[in-house]
């Protein structure tokens, strides 16, 4: 490796390697939370992604805890992962979060580099071997459970991936949820998921499941409709990754709230 | 004991910046001109995979002419710069400015200090938010940066290309009228006909990230 100029621009000899993870570990860069004993951070809670007839649809509620207190009403746990997939965290925010950054500027660094985007489970793998470096740390409490989902550009077919503490990726065929009301969420769209469902459907059924497992889990924030916190819930389609707009959410969730028993 | 010859360094300078420019005297040049919404880049290439002109970060496109395995190089350290510089700040903070005076000082480097000067002319081009002024840097073979306004061109033939652009160029263009302008120059430098398209925009309509490739057909039917 040689130093070109003072200023930080470095030309490697040899192929370039398309992986900006490992250019921040070259430089000693990448992030790292090296405690010792236990540490007690915010948590970010439920989150859920289900197949439907365009694709994916992908669902978070917006509550993080530390212990038996609200740490933050208004946290966004579903985010774009690149044009044609999204990612959620559940487990500990601050670093969850870092990891999402880090995972997005990834797909888009080996986008430019090579011309094309990684496939949809090279990007899965990716994320199982970034939750796995972080194995470390999920004994000191900082587990990190995130849930990835996509357009799958060649087989033309949303797909979705959950994910262990230990890396282990699993793809999943209908629905998959993590976080403290992880259990519950996927009990209730065991009962009411169906093959086929319609965007707005999806939309109904998302709100249907947060909104039951926030009757259950203290951890999870339901929409609030006097402070106007709502879920996040996005789609990824043919046409690419989508965020529902907010009123739209606000409107169903409305409708939800008023006829749950 | 044999002596090594003196060479005057006015003599190697001359010798490398003539090597230099023959070498990129070779290939073909690349144009950039600004339209309504953004900037157009557009040069002759042959192959369809192995690009000259690419994305580096949300508003900033570079393209390089010369060596082929030179400027790529250059391509991919802008890159990682530019993520390094993102994802350590804000993606705000990541400018064609500070890209553009790295590229001067790594060829101004080689040129000096280097058995070989790279035989590429680069530049780097950035798109501003609604109202505000498009940068667009070109950095030849000996580190020298220069700064344009509303176009530029790179490569052996660049006064040509500038010359033919600057009399067609009018303010508000939409993007097929700038890109025939791109296309006519281009077309006006070679005798043999053109062997294959490759352009590409800054488009401050398409969101974050503005940088979007022409299609073959889109450039064949301006």
């Amino acid at each position: 490796m040689t130093e070109l100029s003072g200023d930080g621009l470095v030309l490697e000899a040899g192929t370039p390697a398309s992986s900006f993870a490992a250019l921040l570990r070259s430089r000693d860069l990448d992030p790292r939370w090296e405690t010792e004993g236990q540490v007690d951070a915010p948590e970010g809670t439920t989150v859920l992604a289900f197949r439907y007839a365009e694709g994916v649809l992908m669902a978070g509620d917006r509550r993080a805890t530390a212990g038996n207190y609200v740490a933050h009403r208004r946290v966004q746990k579903v985010y774009a992962a690149d044009s044609y997939s999204a990612v959620a965290i559940s487990g500990t925010a601050g670093v969850a979060i870092e990891l999402v950054r880090l995972f997005q500027t990834e797909l888009e660094h080996y986008e430019k580099i090579e011309g094309r985007r990684l496939s949809l489970s090279g990007k899965a793998n990716h994320l199982a071997s970034m939750v796995r470096r972080h194995l470390p740390m999920a004994f000191q409490g900082l587990v990190v459970i995130p849930l990835f989902c996509g357009y799958d550009e060649q087989e033309e077919e949303g797909r979705l991936y959950s994910y262990d503490v230990v890396g282990g990726s699993y793809e999943e065929t209908d629905y998959a949820a993590t976080g403290s009301g992880g259990r519950d969420a996927r009990l209730y769209l065991r009962t009411k998921f169906t093959d086929d469902m319609s965007r707005d459907a999806a939309l109904e059924l998302a709100l249907e499941a947060l909104v039951a497992v926030a009757e259950e889990d203290t951890a999870t924030g339901g929409p609030d409709l006097k402070r106007g916190i709502y879920p996040n819930i996005v789609t990824v389609s043919t046409s690419g990754y989508a965020e529902l707009p907010e009123d739209e959410i606000a409107a169903m969730a409305r409708t939800v709230m008023e006829r749950s028993p | 004991m044999t002596m090594p010859f003196y060479v005057p360094p006015e003599q190697l300078m001359k010798d490398r910046a003539e090597y230099a420019r023959k070498g990129i005297a070779r290939g073909k040049s690349i144009v950039a001109v600004e339209f309504v919404d953004g900037v157009v880049l557009l040069g002759e290439n042959p192959s369809g995979t192995l690009q000259k002109i690419s994305e580096v970060y949300d508003r900033i496109a570079f393209a390089g002419v010369g060596k082929y395995t030179e400027f790529e190089q250059l391509r991919v350290g802008g890159i990682r710069r530019a993520d390094l510089t993102g994802y350590a700040y804000s993606r705000r903070d990541v400018t064609a400015k500070s890209l553009a005076n790295a590229y001067a000082q790594t060829l101004g480097h080689v040129f000096t200090q280097e058995v070989k000067p790279f035989e590429v002319e680069v530049m780097v081009v950035e798109i501003g938010f609604a109202d505000e002024q498009s940068h667009i840097y070109r950095v030849t073979y000996d580190g020298t940066l220069y700064e344009e306004t509303r176009m530029s061109a790179i490569g052996g033939s660049a006064e040509e290309l500038l010359a033919h652009l600057d009399a067609s160029y009018s303010e508000g263009a939409s993007l097929p009228e700038a890109l025939g302008w791109a296309k006519s120059a281009c077309s006006s430098v070679t005798d043999n006909g053109i062997a294959g398209w490759e352009g590409a925009v800054l488009d401050r309509t398409l969101g974050r990230r503005a940088f979007r490739r022409l299609t073959d057909e889109e450039i064949a039917a301006t």
